[in-house]
């Protein structure tokens, strides 16, 4: 499904530019008055098209490695190359113009409206006036504002959520490679926070840009991440791996602490919407005869209709006894819509529902569109199939580690106690549980 | 009053127009001053709180001294008037200026900087534009100070409404004295109401909507 729709938009003629190769090579910084060097000889490959994320305790380097890469703070040794070319090749200026930057809270220049802040990369670039309009307008429908409504507007005239939503949006203005973020998400409400992260999700399963992303929120990095950068202090590479491998396989005591959770948790945090089998449901378009879909939703038996705005996106999910009253099905947009994106984690999924107390979750994939929705026994069903899987596997771990140590202890392996074996492990994994 | 003004409207408005002419002046080259003063001293922290000594303090010396003091260096006449009114003008503005600089939220001037602008363009499009509310409030402070001071002026034989004053003062108990100084002291005052009120419409129409309070 991911590949027909991928496929299907760079057919549309996206003309975007995609990620670029990032390495740092033994790079060091060293603030003069301070003994112990602030990243102390990291080295890193972050493939093309990638999103990794830096994470780590504060003060472990992180943000300090993420400015070395736009030259906002210089290494004192070492190299940073993108796609091959050293950054020091060229002007910084031109530099930081071919590198998206996003940080917290979006940093909007508040004197300037929603255009003019999307529209200072290209501007600084000499794009002609034409192009830059199209392009404002083309980014603001990608964060999901309405161009008309939202262009001409202050940043105070817009929620954070919002805010954050422009500041990524200018990050893109100019079609970088490379995208630096610095705690995008961070100020922003947990709600509000995850449809961001689902929109980040969308926008970059479309567009590949390389995407280094600074964050304290291991569950943020789970979820956005290709690879996970775990930093411990001086920037010591803790793990660097794929979310998947760095729960399944912690390197260290470090990395597990850091981690943590239990094993349903991160079933739920590792597991994405799109893995449970998305279910049908009434669906009515805006302007629709009401009764008609009722009667569709009532001979399928579903508890509600979900409504579909012109662009296929869903804007509210009446039950039928709200239906009952209505003529026509309204445009009226339910600001508490439970609503994921496909690649949003079970643990958003159940987030939402709760917020919203619903048992069950609209999906939605690329720019918003109408998926299916997910029902709150589906999530259930799939965590606790989860955990017998995890379950299985720690047992299967535990064995083959007594394994080790038995042969260890008796290299002969001649006299292996066949009961012991058999029952020590059981022991320990009931214990766990 | 009204016979002494009809008699000499003529006068009375081209004193009023050197007063004005003064005090625009000199303030334009204050604002300079000062915004150069300030971004000078923003760049370098330590310069901060000498900058800050150094308006107040420079507001506490007497106008007619700080003639008195220039008047053996520049001569008398309109220089040093010029030079006794800018250097009032500038230690509001400085003072504000450094305020509203030093306010400018570091995170924007880092965001501006990782976009890709420049030292300079960094300043002129995004540090001065979210300082210039505060500046301007130190702006308007500072025409009302300089209305008086270019009053005082009068005494190095400068321009403007000053000599009004200074004649009503030199002829106590004469038959014109108190119409010279009413006329010169309302005169100071009108001009400065009108040059305050054409600073807030200058506000309006220079500060961003999307900063206004």
């Amino acid at each position: 499904m991911s590949t027909t729709s991928t496929s299907a938009t760079t057919a549309s003629g996206s003309q975007e530019r995609h990620g670029a190769e990032l390495v740092f090579d033994s790079v060091s910084k060293r603030y003069a008055a301070k003994g112990r060097p602030a990243v102390d000889s990291l080295s890193l490959n972050i493939p093309a098209g990638e999103t990794v994320m830096f994470v780590g305790p504060s003060g472990c380097g992180k943000t300090t490695s993420l400015k070395m890469i736009n030259r906002l703070i210089e290494p004192t040794s070492g190299t940073i190359t993108i796609d091959g070319e050293d950054i020091r090749s060229k002007d910084v200026d031109t530099l930081r113009r071919s590198i998206g930057y996003v940080i917290q809270g979006g940093s909007l220049f508040p004197h300037m409206s929603v255009r003019d802040n999307i529209a200072m990369v290209p501007r600084l670039l000499k794009w002609d006036k034409s192009r830059i309009d199209a392009r404002v307008e083309e980014l603001l429908e990608m964060v999901s504002l309405e161009p008309g409504r939202y262009a001409d507007r202050y940043p105070r005239e817009l929620s954070g959520g919002q805010q954050q939503r422009v500041g990524v949006a200018r990050g893109l203005a100019a079609d970088p490679p490379v995208v630096l973020m610095d705690e995008p998400f961070g100020a922003v409400d947990p709600i509000t926070r995850q449809r961001l992260q689902d929109e980040l999700l969308s926008i970059q399963r479309e567009l590949g840009k390389t995407i280094v992303c600074v964050t304290h929120d291991i569950d943020e990095a789970i979820k956005l991440g290709d690879r996970i950068l775990i930093l411990q202090e001086g920037a010591q590479i803790a793990q660097y791996d794929t979310p998947e491998n760095i729960l399944a396989a912690p390197a260290n005591e470090f990395v597990e602490d850091f981690v943590g959770a239990g094993s349903s948790l991160k079933a739920l945090s590792l597991s994405r919407v799109d893995e449970v089998e998305l279910q049908e449901t009434t669906t009515a378009r805006v302007g629709e005869d009401a009764r008609a879909a009722l009667a569709r939703a009532r001979s399928a038996g579903d508890r509600g209709v979900v409504i579909l705005d012109d662009r296929h996106r869903p804007i509210a999910w009446p039950s039928l006894r709200e239906l009952q009253y209505m003529d026509r099905i309204p445009a009226t947009r339910d600001d508490r819509l439970p609503v994921v994106d496909r690649r949003a984690t079970l643990n958003d999924a159940l987030d939402e529902m709760l917020a919203a107390s619903q048992d069950g979750i609209i999906v939605t994939g690329q720019r918003d569109d109408y998926r299916g929705i997910v029902r709150f026994e589906q999530v259930t069903a799939y965590v606790q199939e989860a955990n017998r899987n995890a379950e299985r596997a720690a047992m299967s771990r535990l064995s083959t580690q007594e394994q080790q140590r038995v042969d260890a202890e008796q290299p002969s392996g001649a006299t292996v106690d066949a009961d012991r074996e058999r029952v020590e492990p059981d022991a320990t994994a009931e214990d766990l549980r | 009053m009204w016979p002494f003004i009809a008699e000499r409207w003529q006068d009375i408005a081209y004193r009023m127009y050197q007063h004005t002419s003064l005090v625009v002046q000199s303030v334009v080259l204050a604002t300079i001053i000062a915004i150069l003063l300030a971004l000078l001293v923003t760049s370098r922290r330590s310069l901060v709180p000498f900058a800050n000594a150094i308006s107040s303090v420079g507001l506490t010396i007497p106008s007619f001294a700080l003639l008195g003091l220039l008047l053996p260096l520049v001569g008398i006449g309109a220089i040093p008037s010029v030079v006794a009114v800018t250097f009032y003008a500038v230690l509001p503005i400085l003072r504000n200026a450094v305020v509203g600089l030093d306010g400018v939220n570091p995170a924007l001037v880092e965001s501006a900087r990782g976009m890709g602008m420049s030292p300079l363009m960094t300043f002129l499009r995004v540090r001065l534009p979210l300082a210039w509310p505060v500046i301007l409030a130190g702006l308007r402070i500072s025409t009302q100070m300089s209305m008086g001071v270019a009053a005082i002026a009068a005494y190095a034989l400068g321009p403007g409404l000053g000599g009004y004053i200074f004649t009503g003062l030199a002829q106590v108990g004469g038959a014109n004295a108190i119409n010279y100084a009413l006329v010169g002291t309302l005169g100071v005052i009108l001009l400065a109401l009108l040059l305050d009120a054409l600073l807030v419409l200058v506000g309006r129409l220079t500060t961003s909507k999307g900063i206004r309070v």
